[in-house]
This record gives structure tokens, sequence and C-alpha cells, in this order.
């Protein structure tokens, strides 16, 4: 589904990603695990098209379309979701009226009607019992004055209602408390089907008990320096990053 | 391909005013230039008794003496007021037609502003007054109104039918002397709404009246009188564009309104005159004078969507008379290009226990200047009175400039005011948060601005908050840099 190849990505003449490698197929759980800095959001960015970042070698390929030349709203309607790491404030605009505009332009995109408003109340309805959401919360102010955790598990409740493809999760984990991760675990677990697939980033072992990823990647100064099996996550828990910080083989 | 902002400034710059077309109707225009003779045949032409006359005349003589304010934060060039024509109407226009009867241009013209009368009718509810240059030329629901006493029709027709009223009320809240345009607009006023509300009636339907400037070269001087009888209601609202024209077009308008006790007036304006295009040639001048009187536990509630004009000189205003009355000031101004507007409020406590809220989001975008000016007064004897003003400011780009200046004069120890400013701009990580969701890059902008401006889009009565967010849209469309 996803193939990324050789790439390279800067920003201010600071070359960020130095050669990055992978692939992920329909129906794989990858996660992304390596020190602070490393360049995972970077990636992540890179990947959603964030302009910002400048490609200047490589590519990245989505059901075997290059991405090159597509803005970042297009590879969102190709189906590219991004958890963000610190989601951003949109004050006087309410939740449920975001993640509304965000399903019409996608549908407007691929040249549909918008999204009838009983069908849409019943799909904000099924999304936030999934995540545990009280319906009140999604009158309040996009991300303004919500908690670490209410952020994240808001991240997540647009993810389950627009229903991406690849959804990206940058540190979806951090900020939240042990009963909402599992919540937001058990929800991203029930969002996945042999069709889609997910990236998740994150520093702890913890979230990968929940959900499992059949490969642990470790990006380390813009490389992946090691892959491997849920297996790698346990060692890295254990042993930190220090010994892999010589290698230099990718697997 | 990704849109690039210089791509997005090249769009704006090229964009076209949305309703720049120019309707050719006949009309029936005055020489340029003022003097006490033009000031007689206005007068004449629209048939009103000796006392209208004498009142024009004397305006006019105050005027004269009077100079063109300079403390506004604006710059443009004076217009030549020997230069403008002050009588311009539609020649087809006959106040007793039918609208089956009406112009087709005239209606074909409605069609392209989005405001076909039929259809206002049937699914608004709302009975239109459209003033076209300077005359009305069809006015709905007229007769379910007078059931219920309520009088609402040209000022023009109110000096022939209702003269004690007219009388009585006119220039007691903007009086002749107040200002140069105000003094200007008395002298030459051609037309506009008069509104009467009956002790203890609540007027069952939003009045609106839509203003256009058509014909080149004329300015346009409407007066508007709105009174609410004790324990009244009325909700108005007048809505404003005007076709593309190079030379400016002088815009001075006064709206007096009064709020008799226990009244309440709700006075909605969106106002989307042509701004001139990306060079600042052309455009509107809106200069106006607004201001209502508040006698005891009346209410009047000023919202204002300001989207237009090159050059906007307006302070809508409160004066809490009455012991317990409340003024309300909600405004958006947005400006583009190089666009400046000069607005705010002035409330003026007399009354004990009076209370006014201000809120005012301005929003700029390319070269424009957006200024908020405001004025609390609190006098000596308005014990207990009490303000909240709140000024927020959005800035897009680095070429723009919002201001505020605020004034307070509290001479009562017992005020209670509260002053609340922000500036913020719009973050490329928002936009890219946007972006990321599927949402482009204009329709992101139109969703952060109208989250900025939703606490005044929602004074807005439900009909036009959804007209007003599109103007919203449209004036800054493609305005991010
Ligand atoms: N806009 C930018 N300008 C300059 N440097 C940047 C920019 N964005 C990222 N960087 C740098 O790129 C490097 C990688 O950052 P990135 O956010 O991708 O790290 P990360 O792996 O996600 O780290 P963390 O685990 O702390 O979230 C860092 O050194 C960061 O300072
Ligand atoms: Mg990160």
């Amino acid at each position: 589904m996803l193939k990324i190849n050789n790439l390279h990505a800067q920003v201010e003449d600071k070359e960020i990603l130095k050669g990055i490698n992978l692939e992920v197929k329909a129906g794989e759980v990858h996660a992304i695990m390596g020190p602070n800095g490393a360049g995972k959001s970077t990636l992540a960015s890179v990947i959603a098209g964030k302009e910002e970042f400048e490609v200047t070698k490589g590519d990245v390929v989505l059901d075997g379309e290059n991405l090159e030349e597509d803005s970042p709203e297009e590879r969102a309607h190709k189906g590219v979701f991004l958890s963000f790491q610190y989601p951003v404030e949109i004050p006087g605009v309410s939740v449920t009226n975001f993640v509304k505009t965000a399903i019409n332009e996608s549908r407007k995109a691929r040249g549909e009607e918008d999204m009838p408003a009983k069908d849409m109340l019943k799909l904000i309805r099924e999304k936030s019992d999934l995540l545990e959401i009280d319906r009140k919360f999604l009158s309040r102010s996009l991300n303004e004055g919500f908690s670490g955790g209410e952020k994240k598990r808001n991240e997540i409740f647009q993810m389950a209602m627009l229903e991406p493809k690849l959804a990206i999760l940058d540190e979806t984990d951090s900020g939240l408390d042990i009963d909402a991760l599992r919540i937001v675990a058990n929800g991203v677990n029930k969002l996945k089907s042999k069709d889609n697939a997910v990236i998740v980033i994150t520093h702890y072992q913890r979230l990968l008990d929940y959900i499992v990823p059949d490969y642990v990647h470790v990006l380390h100064n813009g490389k992946i320096v090691k892959s491997g099996t849920k297996e790698l996550a346990l060692e890295l828990e254990e042993k930190g990053y220090d010994w892999l910080k010589n290698e230099t083989i990718e697997s | 391909m990704a849109y690039t902002e210089e791509e997005l400034k090249k769009e704006l710059e090229t964009q076209e005013y949305e309703y720049g077309f120019y309707t050719d109707i006949e009309s029936d225009t005055f020489p340029k230039g003022l003097n006490e003779d033009i000031v007689r045949a206005i007068s004449k032409k629209k048939n009103e008794p000796e006392w209208m006359t004498d009142w024009r005349l004397d305006a006019f003589r105050i005027w004269e003496k009077m100079e063109e304010p300079e403390w506004a934060n604006v710059n443009y060039e004076k217009p030549d007021f020997q230069a403008i024509s002050y009588y311009s109407a539609p020649k087809k226009a006959d106040p007793n037609k039918s609208l089956d009867d009406v112009d087709p241009d005239l209606l074909e013209m409605y069609r392209k502003l989005g405001i076909s009368v039929d259809e206002q009718k049937k699914l608004q509810n709302v009975a239109v007054d459209i003033v076209v240059d300077s005359v009305s030329v069809a006015t709905t629901f007229k007769e379910t109104l007078a059931e219920k006493g309520i009088i609402f029709m040209p000022i023009s027709e109110a000096i022939q039918e209702h003269p004690e009223l007219v009388k009585k009320y006119m220039g007691t809240i903007v009086p002749k002397t107040d200002n140069f345009y105000a003094a200007l607009n008395s002298a030459v006023f051609t037309d506009g709404s008069f509104c009467y509300i009956p002790k203890g009636v609540k007027c069952p339907m939003e009045l609106s009246t839509y203003f256009r400037i058509n014909e080149g070269g004329t300015g346009q001087f409407e007066r508007t009188l709105v009174i609410a009888d004790e324990e009244s209601y009325v909700s108005y609202l007048e809505g404003c564009t005007a076709p593309s024209r190079d030379e400016n077009q002088l815009h001075a308008a006064v709206v007096e309104l009064i709020a008799l006790d226990d009244a309440e007036i709700k006075y909605s304006t969106v106002q989307n005159w042509y701004p001139g295009n990306s060079e600042g040639k052309g455009g509107v001048y809106n200069f106006v004078t607004k201001r209502g009187l508040c006698e005891k536990n009346a209410k009047i509630s000023w919202t204002q969507v300001e989207t237009g004009s090159a050059v906007t000189w307006k302070y809508p205003s409160c004066i809490l008379k009455g012991d317990n009355s409340i003024g309300e000031f909600y405004s958006i101004a947005v400006t583009n290009n190089y666009q400046q507007a000069d607005t705010g409020t002035k409330m003026v406590h007399l009354g004990k226990n009076t209370r006014s809220t201000i809120i005012s989001k301005g929003i700029s975008a390319g070269k424009s200047q957006n200024s908020y000016r405001g004025l609390v007064q609190i006098n000596s004897r308005a014990e207990n009175a009490r303000n909240f003003s709140q000024c927020d400011s959005l800035l897009m780009g680095n070429e723009c400039g919002a201001h505020t200046f605020p004034y307070i004069e509290a001479k009562n120890k017992t005020a209670q005011i509260e002053h609340e400013a922000t500036t913020s701009k719009i973050g490329e990580d928002q936009i890219f948060y946007c972006n990321q969701r599927g949402i482009d890059t204009e329709k992101a902008i139109a969703l952060i601005v109208n989250g900025f401006s939703k606490e005044v889009l929602n004074k807005l009565p439900m009909e036009f908050a959804v007209e007003a967010q599109k103007l919203l849209e449209i004036s800054l469309e493609g305005s991010v840099g």
C-alpha cells in the first residue's frame, strides 16, 4: 500500500530524513520508535505532504501512485490520515463542524454529494460511542482548552469518522491515562481491517501491548537503523537506544 | 499541484468583485453639484411639505459651515461634493406597481444579488423594502404588517402619510449639527426606510431593506428611522451591495433608532459595497452615522458584518438614557487589499444600572488597515453602570494593520468596566492541520475566520447568518499570505 524509497527531506538546508526505506502492506501495523529528534514526526509530515519540508531525493508511493505532486488535502482525499503529536486549536470551530467539513470536502473531491445530515449524525453517534466520548464534548471548539489526553482522543475520533486507508498515529499514547489508552487502542483495533494499514509512532512498549505491530522499526538520525518484529520493542524497552546508534544495517 | 501562497495571492488580485455588474436601467439623474436649488429640487421631486423643505435647507446651511472630519485612521482623497449628482431614481419605478410589473432588469439585478423578492417572501418570512439608488421600488408584506398596526414604508412616503411621527422623531437622535456627513444627509437624503412598531406589539417577522448603489457618479444618502413604542420588539436587517465603479462613490447614511420604555430593537447590517480593485482604485466611501436611544428598560442591539467599501467610517452607538437600559454592539469588520475601516461604537451611559456589551472582531488581509474605535462614557448620575468590551483582531500576512482605540470616560465611581483585547494570526500549522483533514486552504481560512467571528455571527438572525458567512468567504478568498 505504502512504499517509501530512499526518502531524503530537509528543512532550511538541514537534512532531517536521510534515506528512508519502508514498505507497509494492507492489513499491517508498523511501529516506528526512536530517540527524540530522530525524525519520526518529520517522516509523518512528509508522508502527509507538509510543504515546509523539501523532498530532495526518493519518493512516497501510495497504491502505486507517486504522491510527489499531491497537496496535503489531495493526499487526505486519497486516504492518508495523520494523528498529530501536537494537535492545533481552531477557536470557534466545533469538533462536529470540523469533522463534518472534513468529510464533505473529501466527498466533494470524489464527486459525491454532501453526506446527509441524518447519516452524519448516525456516524457521529456510532464513533463517539466507540471511543466513549461524551457528545457534549463535540460541540466545543476544536482542541481549545482540551487536556492533552482529550486532544489525542479527539484525533482518533476524527480518524474513526474519516476511515482512512493509511493512518499514522504520532505519539497518540502520550498524554493518555491508562483507561483512555485502552479505549483508544481498542478503537484503533476495531477500525483495522485487511484493507487499511496503521503506522504507530511511539516511545513506549505499553501501547504495543494493545495495538500489536507486525513490524517494529527504529529510526535514528534520519534513517531506519533496525527493523524487527514486536520483540524488538521489548528489547528496546530494556536496553534503550544506545546499542543501536552504531548500527547501519537495515533489514 | 499544491497551491502556493504566491498563486493564491495572484488569484486574489485578479478576482473580480462578485457583484460588479451594471444594470442598464434608464434613470433620472440631477445635474452634478450642490446648492440650495438642488436641495429644493430634491424636496420638490418628492412632493414634500414645506416643513420638510425648510428642514433640509436648514441642514444645508449648517453643512456649508462644517469641515470634513480628519480624526479617523483613514487616508483617502476627499470627495468633491460639487462633482456628485444628488438625485438618481430608476425611471420606471412606481411604488404602486405589483412585483409582476417591476422592470425585468431590476428583477435580474436582484437575482444576481441573490435576493429574489419572491423567494424572500416565501422562504424567509421577511418583509423586504428594496431601495435601488434613491427610490423604493418594491415593498412586500405591507398588509400583513398593517394588520398589527406596524408601519414599514419608504421614508418619503412616511413624510406624506405620517408627518406627525416623522416630525416628532427625525433628527432627535442624530441632529443636523451632529457631524459633517449627518448634516449633508439631512439636506439631501433621498430615501430610506421608516418603521414604527406600536405599543406592546412584537413584530412577527424580520424587517429588511436592501440598499444598493447603481447609477455611476451618484451618492446615496438614505435616512432610516425606526421607532419601537413601549414594550414592542422589532428585528431589522439592512443589507447592501454596489456594482463596480471606477470613481469613488460616496455613501452617507443616517440611521436613528428610538426604543421607548421596555422596547427592544435589534438592528443588523450586512455591508458588502464595492471595496475597490486590488490596487485600491475605486470603491465606495461609506460614512455612516447610526445611533439609538434607549428609554427605561429598553434594549438596542447593533450587529454588523462589514466586508465592503474602500473606506468605512461608522460607529453605531447607543444612548442609554433610561434606567436599566441595555446597549449592545457586535461587529465583524473585514478589510482586504487597500480597504480601510475605522469603525466601532459609542456607549453613553446616562441612566442607572445601564449595561453595555461590545464585541468587535476585526479581520485584516492584504494591505488593508482595520481600526476599532470605541468610547464608553459613564455619566456622573449613571449609578452601577457596567460595560464589557472585547476587541479581537485577526491578521493575515504581514502587510496589513490592526489598530484599537478604546476610550473610556467614567465619571461615576460605581462603574464597572472591563476591556479585553487580543491579536492573532492564522497559523501555517492551523492551515496544514485542516489540509491534512482534506480541507483546502481557502476553505480552511473560511472555517478559521468563521470560528473567529462566531460570537458575532451567532447574533445575526439565522437566515442572514448564512449569507454573512458566504460574504466573509468571498471577501477573503485566497487572502492567505
Ligand atoms: N521546521 C523545522 N525547522 C528546523 N528544524 C526542524 C524543523 N522541524 C523539525 N526539525 C528538526 O528535525 C529533527 C527531527 O524532528 P522530529 O520532530 O521529526 O523528531 P521526532 O523523532 O518526532 O522527535 P520526538 O520523539 O521528540 O517527537 C529535530 O532535530 C528537529 O529539531
Ligand atoms: Mg515527534
